[in-house]
């Protein structure tokens, strides 16, 4: 139980200030091991707020917890790349070794077991987080070796018995996390030399760097697509009493990881694209939203924030450029997929439940601190770094006429080559397969669970905004796999992952979910599959924001491209049946009293 | 509204409105005599978007009618069959998302979950019952808070606050765990003007004051003869 003491200290660390909550909450987590009720009490009291502000903060990511979570929290990755790589086995060795289940914490809270979404290394699963520390290519026998060591009281930082590669081995990361860079591309990881980008931009005016971004025809990397420069257009033109540029280092997509990469091999090129957005629409301040499965890389990332400051490339007269001053900070998450959401996760910026906003009013008049904001993805920002180096009319040359330049994919699953892949937009899908060794993929899911599940005769598909767009998640599934336990383990990950503000994306897919799970077992009829697809375009339609509206995505992508799966599931000469077991239900009563239930035959209910 | 003069035209279902900049499209069309369905939201509190059931087309584009705002030459599609069956489905997914036992609830008919059940005609809804195990909490000495019904419509969580401007009701959790707390020291303190408010203001059976639950008999209530809606449907002459 956290003393009084440790609300205190984290209270005064963090100056008594309500928008940085989650790092109060952070540091009591980390520190007690939970937030207990006492300690939200003791916060509310501190901040001036009622309970039920700070609890409402707390219960909403999944890296705080009311009860404790154990001196060693082990956090398993449950995404369906760890299952195709083995977790189960790997969870059942945790659980042997530590003698206790998923979900609970020992008696004695030395350890608890825990799973969680995905952590952004679907290119080495099995992995798990303990205590913030990342751990790779699990085995049941690794997974021993590691609760020996936490039995033996060690600290998880020296239980990493080897490092990555790159930067995952310098003496500020020692990860054990791998870059798999499979392909390096001219625009995000081509090798960087710090300035040469925004020594270019404080030459031109900032309309002039615009018109430069626009002329590349940059479009948002992150899935959405807007054209990056008339975001910083309408960003500068709004008139606020400061302008921020927000980095959404959040990538929770399952399967994607690419941002990892380049936070860990290319930071500096994503800070000098932020100081580029900064000097583009006229802001002070930028903010990398990092997301907390990746604090492993804080105090890395800090350091090169420290350098660049020290080169005169972040701080006051960047580039000897009179008036021009930015600096950056770096905002922890506490475990919410919704947060990378740009408006969710601006509130969670701010220190608040990570809920998406009502819009308008748009990130770019009303956005951090509900001020003008421009809220980029990592790899766009690296994007707007190289094309103030290398020229606009460089950039678009490469990719298609409507998608220019690159795309840096994360490719994972069952192929040889796991990792991550710089290409240019318009590269078809079964190239992408040859590349990385997964031709005989029975399907390929482009841009995560909230993008689409293609077929392989639907593999000759380009990569690029006008065919397969994709946020850079890449997850092949092989011929040997269910691609129902795909479907399942997607579903069941935004239902967990819905905000809970809307009706239609909180209550729609838990029952979404159950209806698969009809189809699953045997239950279903035709009528089911109808049923998906009708409730399905509901939830869709009727959602606030992007989650809700490409949830049901896992099931209405693959029943417009694997209807032969469900049709061969369903029986269908029945229009219906229930999905209430009378046999299985009363199954422990008839054991205790002993009679047998008369076989209960649907065609003639009533016999 | 009336007093400020009208300077934006738009039509909802091909019927001329006219509004003022700022207006919502759920506000315009009160304003002109059309009802578009809807929940969570509560005149005079900032709009949650919540409840979703107030969707309208426009362009082919689905957007909540009490956050976006009217602009010039819309063309809103409102009462359309595929808008209102989809809106009806909202009002079936509540229903089956909570526990809710008409006959025995204190709201019923003020109830305006139960009115928009009634408008929509719903008889039995398309989903499964999903019967979860929710609890009834004495939320402090005025309070009741009856989580069986709870539609997380936040009309509690925005418009209830103390003197020093601290919220009283809070949402707690995410997902279908997400559910409605309320900082019990502040509740019981409330003034009575404002514990009234909270019950009246909860569309559902949700937030009780204390005491008072059947103090108009079922038979006299708001919904109780006229369909929800029929008053602004009405007004239009």
């Amino acid at each position: 139980m956290p003393s009084k003491g440790l609300v205190t200290a984290a209270l005064g660390r963090h100056r008594h200030d309500r928008a940085r909550l989650i790092d109060i909450l952070r540091d009591i987590q980390a520190q007690a091991g939970c937030v207990s009720p006492e300690a939200v009490a003791e916060i509310a009291a501190g901040l001036g707020v009622s309970t039920v502000a700070v609890e409402g903060v707390a219960t909403f990511y999944h890296f705080f917890s009311a009860r404790p979570a154990g001196t060693y929290a082990v956090y398993l990755n449950d995404n369906i790349v760890s299952v195709m790589k083995g977790r189960a086995a790997v969870a059942a060795a945790f659980e042997k070794a530590v003698g206790c289940k998923f979900g609970e914490t020992t008696p004695d809270g030395r350890i608890g077991l825990h799973r969680t979404s995905c952590i952004g290394m679907n290119d080495q699963e099995p992995a798990a987080l303990i205590n913030g520390v990342v751990f790779t290519s699990l085995t049941p026998a690794k997974a021993r070796v590691i609760v020996e060591g936490m039995k033996a009281g060690m600290d998880p930082k020296a239980m990493v018995a080897s490092f990555g590669d790159g930067a995952n081995a310098s003496k500020i990361v020692r990860a054990m996390v791998k870059n798999n860079i499979r392909k390096e591309g001219p625009v995000v990881l081509a090798p960087f030399r710090s300035g040469s980008a925004i020594k270019k931009a404080v030459k031109l005016t900032p309309e002039e760097v615009i018109a430069e971004v626009k002329k590349s025809n940059l479009l948002g990397r992150g899935g959405a697509g807007f054209p990056t420069g008339l975001k910083w257009e309408f960003c500068r033109r709004e008139k606020g009493e400061a302008h921020y540029v927000v980095c959404n280092a959040d990538e929770g997509e399952p399967g994607t990881f690419k941002d990892r990469v380049i936070l860990t091999e290319r930071p500096h090129l994503l800070f000098e694209g932020m100081a580029v957005a900064g000097y583009a629409v006229g802001a002070k301040e930028g903010v990398l939203y990092l997301r907390a499965e990746y604090a492993y890389l804080l105090p890395y990332l800090q350091k090169v924030l420290a350098d660049l400051r020290k080169k005169g490339l972040l701080g006051k007269k960047i580039a000897g450029k009179t008036g021009f001053s930015f600096d950056i900070t770096i905002k922890l998450g506490a475990g919410a997929y919704v947060c990378g959401e740009e408006s969710a996760l601006l509130q969670s910026a701010q220190g608040e439940r990570g809920e998406p906003r009502d819009r308008p009013p748009f990130p770019v008049s009303s956005g951090y601190r509900f001020l003008p904001t421009t809220v980029n993805n990592v790899e766009t920002l690296c994007a707007a770094a190289r094309i103030l180096e290398k020229g606009g009319a460089w950039f678009k040359d490469m990719g298609t006429a409507r998608s220019a330049g690159t795309k840096v994919l994360s490719v994972s699953g069952d192929c040889k080559k796991p990792g991550v892949y710089e290409v240019p937009f318009g590269l078809t899908v079964r190239r992408l397969l040859e590349m990385a060794g997964g031709t005989d993929a029975r399907a390929v899911q482009v841009g995560g669970p909230s993008g689409c599940c293609i077929s392989r005769g639907q593999f000759d598909r380009a990569i690029a905004f006008e065919d397969l767009a994709t946020g850079g998640s890449v997850i092949v599934i092989g011929p040997q796999r269910k691609l129902f336990e795909v479907i399942h383990n997607f579903m069941e990950f935004f239902v967990e992952e819905s905000c809970g503000w809307c009706v239609p994306c909180r209550a729609g897919n838990p029952l979404l979910l159950r209806k698969l799970e009809k189809i699953m077992s045997g239950k279903g009829t035709p009528s089911d599959i109808a049923d998906l697809e009708s409730w399905g375009k509901t939830i869709k339609a009727m959602s606030r924001c992007g989650l809700g509206q490409t949830s049901p995505n896992p099931i209405l992508t693959t029943i417009q491209n694997f209807r032969e799966l469900y049709e061969s599931k369903v029986d269908r000469n029945r229009d219906f049946k229930p999905e209430f077991d009378l046999a299985e239900s009363v199954k422990a009563a008839s054991e205790i009293t002993g009679q047998k239930l008369a076989a209960h035959d649907p065609e003639n209910p009533h016999a | 509204m009336p007093k400020t003069k009208p300077v934006l035209t738009f039509t909802i279902d091909g019927k001329k409105c006219r509004t003022s900049p700022g207006q919502t499209i759920l506000e315009a069309a009160k304003a002109n005599g059309i009802y578009i369905p809807s929940l969570c939201y509560w005149e005079g509190m900032k709009p949650a978007g919540a409840c979703r059931i107030c969707t309208v087309r426009v362009g082919g584009r689905y957007m909540a009618a009490c956050t976006q705002p009217a602009a010039e030459g819309m063309a809103v599609e409102n009462d359309v069959p595929d808008i209102q069956d989809m809106r009806k489905a909202i009002v079936e997914m509540l229903f089956v998302e909570g526990n809710h036992m008409c006959p025995t609830c204190e709201k019923s008919g003020n109830c305006e979950l139960q009115a928009l059940a009634y408008r929509f005609q719903m008889l039995v809804p398309r989903f499964p019952f999903q019967f979860p195990v929710r609890e009834v909490e004495p939320a402090g000495t005025k309070i009741l808070l009856e989580h069986n019904r709870c539609v997380k419509c936040l009309r509690c969580v925005r418009g209830v606050r103390t003197r020093d401007n601290k919220t009283v009701f809070g949402a707690l959790k995410r997902s279908k765990d997400k559910k409605i707390a309320v900082d019990q020291a502040l509740a019981s303190a409330l003034p009575e003007k404002q514990a009234r408010q909270a019950m009246d203001r909860c569309p559902v059976g949700s937030i009780l004051r204390k005491e008072v639950g059947f103090a108009v008999p079922i038979g006299k209530r708001k919904y109780d003869k006229k369909p929800i809606g029929s008053e602004i449907e009405k007004a239009e002459g």
